[in-house]
Order: structure tokens, then C-alpha cells, then sequence
């Protein structure tokens, strides 16, 4: 056998894998142990929403915004508003940017703690998931008590917020940040000094700076590999420029940089909280503003979600329904960027390096284009048929 | 047989294009603050270990066929629990042109827990509700035919 001919086996892990809880079906290349080339098929998640979204109204659309993505379900209504709000100029008042922070802030840590618990599952060492989950759960009860709901709060509304937070909701709030910090310490020293996981979570899937700006990735993966870019920071929307806090960076790209930033990052969350419900105390006025008709014209909108930039476009042509609605999610850059991590690593740091972008299919599956017998088309295809169709779309303006 | 069976029902996870978050409340469900395993409840990692499918999400076009084919890998008898809005009624996203659900039309249901997303102690109720079907001695069918 010649060497150009070596063996490679393919190891297909989903759709319905043990490993995963969302369906999605990775083929992993393998030679011996060693990962030399992934392929991803995605679609087991895609309902269809952009669709869905032109039949509904402006404001039933941020309930099916909020469905998109059960973990972040704040993020996308937050950046719908946000898109809208710049479509028709409105500004918020005081009271709601605040409020609105908030949400986005305590969603951010449940996030987080739920990813460091994924994590520890992935590695094997279920305590970390416990424990992480354990105290993941005070927050949700706290999120059920001020925004209604565990999940799914429904707190964004065109031009405001839906619910107040009066100083009783705001000091339960700030108590549970409270707690939660000593919890963050010992779950950081659980990573840190174990020098097993310590060990795992350093040589897997490095993903190095300039890679990282090539695959375009966004959030906690970006500023693990040494991008400092955080919506917050670099286009504030809501309460962010008004409160103090510090973008967590790290260097080195790797997993263990990836879980130190969210720890970090958690930190500052609970610090952002705890200003903006001071701030609250003293504020008076409305939570929103009356909103008679949405007017013609096209806006954008964007959040720093847990897991990176929420990008949401509308365009309105006047009229109760938007023209059209686009979404992209954080994880439709990061989940390409394990194309390049996962390769060289062995079969089980596979698994650890895909989890470790914090990957949401959910969020990802907008759109997948296939002919008409269901065959995949592959990047180039797609380029060759958009050039196609400019090229026609070019003959038929010419004449 | 039932008695021994209510006491330890394997439940295997089946996310059929949800929104997570009733995927997420189903583990949260496990953890130590609802621990549903005080009730035998384990989640496995294949259908082939399992008496029970927890089924979420709207059921796309791509996923149907998966369904059907890891439901035939399924043990006898084999319950299933159909959890959330979605998996009952499609929700929000009824009218959607690549949504085939809700559950019920293609296979049997045995018990529905709504909610968007149901509380884990919705889930938890769901789980005891299974558990007196089973007690009373229920006989199970089989999954609908596909
Ligand atoms: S029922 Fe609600 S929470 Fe559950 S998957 Fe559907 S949209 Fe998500």
C-alpha cells in the first residue's frame, strides 16, 4: 500500500449519540487514535424560524425569538428589540436599560455554570457537573421570582421591558450574587488545582490566534484565544457603558483558557448585576414606552449572548409583520472552528473539544440547501450556484 | 413484572428539533435538587437500555425518519413521555413549512407533560403518572405502526 493510501476510519458520532444532547451529526477522520478531519451535518434542529417570523407581528415575534434558543432565551429577544428599537429610532427609557441588563447578565451566568457542568460531564468527572447544576438552580429560582419564568422570562418588549424590579426583587437578587461568588472560587479551584483535569483540558483543542480570526469566531471562544472583542465593550447598547466592568481575556486558546474565561466572566457578571440593581434603587419613571406603529426601514441588532454576537436584521415595509428577519447565532462561527481544533488531538479530547465552544444547535440551524433528491450541497457548490444566479441576475438588469 | 418494572424505568432522551430548553430541564430534572433518581428514573444513553422515551421538540422533516428508525431498536414494553408545548401542540412554531409534528400524530403517547418548558417538578409528576400506568397494569400496545 502506497503511503498517500493509509487507512483512515470514520468514526460517525450522531445523530442520536449518548455523547450529545442535541442531535447533530459529526464524521470524525481517524487515523489510529489521532483526529485528522471532521465533517458536520447540521439540520436536525432547523424549524424554519426566519420563515415563521414574517407571519407574525412585531410583537409575537419576540416569543418566537426567545424559542429559538432555550439556554440563552434572553439573547435573541434582546438583540430583536435592539434591531427594532434602530429601525424606528425609539429610545428606551432609564429604568428599562438597567432592567435589561440584568436579564442579560443573570442569563449569562446560569449559562456559563451550564456549560462548566457540560464540561465536566464530557471529561468524565460528573461531580463538576453536579455541583456546577447545584448551584445553577438558586439563580433559576431567582429568575423565576423576579422575571416570571425559569427560563424563557419574556422581560424584552419593544421599547421597554415587561416587568419592574422593585428594591425587595432587586436585594434578592443581589444576595444571590452574593452566594454565588465563594461557589465560583471553589468550582475555579476544583479546575484549577486538580492536575488530571488541569492536565486534559490544556492539551485540547487549541485553537491559536490566528486561526481564531480566520474561522471568525465570536464570544468566550474569541477572547480565550487572545481576540479582545465583546459587543458590550465595543458597541454598548443598554446599561453597558454606564457600569463598570472589565472584559476577561486569555491567550493560550486552549480549553482550560476557554473555562477560565467564563469563569471570569461569570464574575463580572455578578459584578455588572449588582451595580445595576444599586442604580435601579434610585431611579424613578416607566419600564417603557408607548409604541404606536412600527414605521418603514431596515435596522440591526446585536447582543454579546453567553456564547458570542447575536446578529439580528430586520426590514419592515410598514405594516403589523416584518418584511424579513435575519438571524445568525454566535455558535455558526465557533462550531466551524472545530474543524481546525479537533485535528491532531486524539478520539476522546474530540468530544472536549466540540463541547468546548459551548456549541448551541439550536441557535446555529437557519438554513440548510440541498437539491431536490435531499443531496447536501457542499461551500463550493453554494458559491458556484450564487455566482450563477448574480451572473443571471446581471444579464437580466442589462437588458 | 410491573411492580418491579415502576420501580426502575431507564428513560432515554429524544431531542426531536426542540428548543433545548426542555432538554436542559430534563437534566436539571437529575440533579441533585429534584434527583429524580430517588425515584429509579436513570437517563441511558441509547433506546436499546431504556423503558421509557422522553420526547421534545416539533418533530422536523429530518429528524421523523430518525425516529422511526430508533424506535424499532426499542425494547418491549417501551413507554413514551411526550414533554413540552412543542412535542403537544408545536407551539410557536405551528405553520412552520419543515415541521412534520406534533408527536402524537406518528407514534403513541402514553403521557403528556405541557409547559414551555415544563417545571422539572411538572416532569418529575409526569414520571409518577408513568409509573401508575404501570402499576395498574396497563398493558402497552406497542408503538404505533409507522
Ligand atoms: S416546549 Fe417550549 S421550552 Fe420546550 S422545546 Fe418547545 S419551545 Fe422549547
Amino acid at each position: 500500500m502506497s503511503k498517500e493510501k493509509k487507512k483512515v476510519t470514520e468514526i460517525p458520532i450522531g445523530p442520536y449519540h449518548p455523547l450529545q444532547e442535541e442531535p447533530e451529526f459529526f464524521r470524525l477522520q481517524v487515523e489510529g487514535e489521532k483526529v485528522v478531519g471532521l465533517e458536520i451535518e447540521l439540520g436536525y434542529n432547523h424549524r424554519g424560524i426566519e420563515k415563521l417570523s414574517e407571519s407574525k407581528s412585531f410583537d409575537q415575534i419576540l416569543f418566537l425569538v426567545e424559542r429559538i434558543c432555550g439556554i440563552c432565551s434572553t439573547s435573541h429577544p434582546f438583540a430583536y428589540v435592539n434591531a427594532v428599537e434602530d429601525l424606528a429610532g425609539f429610545k428606551i427609557p432609564e429604568k428599562a436599560k438597567y432592567i435589561r441588563t440584568i436579564v442579560g447578565e443573570m442569563e449569562r451566568i446560569h449559562s456559563h455554570l451550564l456549560w462548566l457542568g457540560l464540561a465536566g460531564h464530557f471529561l468524565g468527572y460528573n461531580t463538576v457537573w453536579m455541583w456546577s447544576w447545584k448551584y445553577r438552580e438558586p439563580l433559576l429560582e431567582i429568575c423565576e421570582k423576579v422575571f416570571g419564568n425559569r427560563q424563557h422570562y419574556a422581560m424584552m418588549k419593544i421599547g421597554g421591558v415587561r416587568r419592574d424590579i422593585d428594591i425587595s426583587k432587586g436585594n434578592l437578587i443581589k444576595k444571590g450574587m452574593e452566594d454565588l461568588l465563594p461557589k465560583l472560587d471553589m468550582l475555579q479551584k476544583a479546575v484549577e488545582d486538580d492536575p488530571v483535569i488541569r492536565a486534559r483540558l490544556k492539551i485540547a483543542g487549541t485553537l491559536p490566534k490566528k486561526e481564531a480570526r480566520e474561522y471568525c469566531v465570536v464570544g468566550p471562544t474569541a477572547r480565550a484565544s487572545g481576540i479582545n472583542i465583546d459587543i458590550r465593550k465595543d458597541d454598548p447598547y443598554a446599561a453597558y457603558d454606564l457600569v463598570n466592568w472589565d472584559v476577561s481575556l486569555r491567550k493560550e486558546g486552549d480549553v482550560y483558557a476557554k473555562t477560565m474565561v467564563r469563569l471570569e466572566e461569570m464574575r463580572q457578571s455578578a459584578k455588572i448585576i449588582k451595580q445595576c440593581v444599586d442604580k435601579l434603587s434610585g431611579l424613578k419613571g416607566d419600564i417603557d414606552i408607548d409604541i404606536k406603529e412600527i414605521p418603514e426601514g431596515e435596522g440591526i441588532g446585536r447582543h454579546e449572548a453567553p456564547r458570542g454576537e447575536v446578529f439580528h436584521y430586520v426590514k419592515s415595509h410598514g405594516g403589523s409583520v416584518p418584511y424579513r428577519h435575519k438571524v445568525k447565532a454566535p455558535s455558526y462561527a465557533n462550531v466551524l472552528s472545530d474543524e481546525f481544533a479537533v485535528i491532531g488531538g486524539t478520539i476522546p479530547d474530540a468530544a472536549l473539544t466540540l463541547a468546548a465552544v459551548d456549541p448551541c444547535y439550536c441557535c446555529t440551524e437557519r438554513m440548510q440547501a440541498t437539491d431536490e433528491k435531499g443531496r447536501k450541497y457542499s461551500p463550493k457548490e453554494l458559491i458556484k450556484l450564487s455566482q450563477e444566479k448574480t451572473e443571471e441576475i446581471r444579464k437580466k438588469q442589462a437588458k | 413484572m410491573s411492580k418491579v418494572f415502576a420501580k426502575s424505568i431507564w428513560v432515554y432522551h429524544f431531542a426531536a428539533s426542540p428548543c433545548n430548553n426542555c432538554d436542559i430541564e430534563i437534566l436539571d430534572t437529575l440533579t441533585p435538587k429534584f434527583d429524580a433518581e430517588r425515584f429509579g428514573v436513570k437517563l441511558v444513553g441509547s433506546i436499546r437500555h431504556a423503558d421509557c422515551m422522553l420526547i421534545t421538540g416539533a418533530l422536523n422533516s429530518k429528524v421523523l425518519p430518525r425516529l422511526k428508525r430508533i424506535l424499532k431498536q426499542a425494547p418491549e414494553p417501551f413507554f413514551v413521555i411526550a414533554i413540552g408545548t412543542c412535542a403537544l401542540d408545536l407551539g410557536v412554531f405551528r405553520g412552520s413549512y419543515n415541521v412534520v409534528g406534533p408527536v402524537d400524530k406518528h407514534i403513541k403517547v402514553d403521557v403528556y407533560v405541557p409547559g414551555c418548558p415544563p417545571k422539572p417538578e411538572a416532569m418529575l409528576a409526569g414520571v409518577v403518572k408513568l409509573k401508575e400506568k404501570v402499576l395498574a397494569g396497563e398493558k402497552k400496545k406497542g408503538v404505533k405502526k409507522l
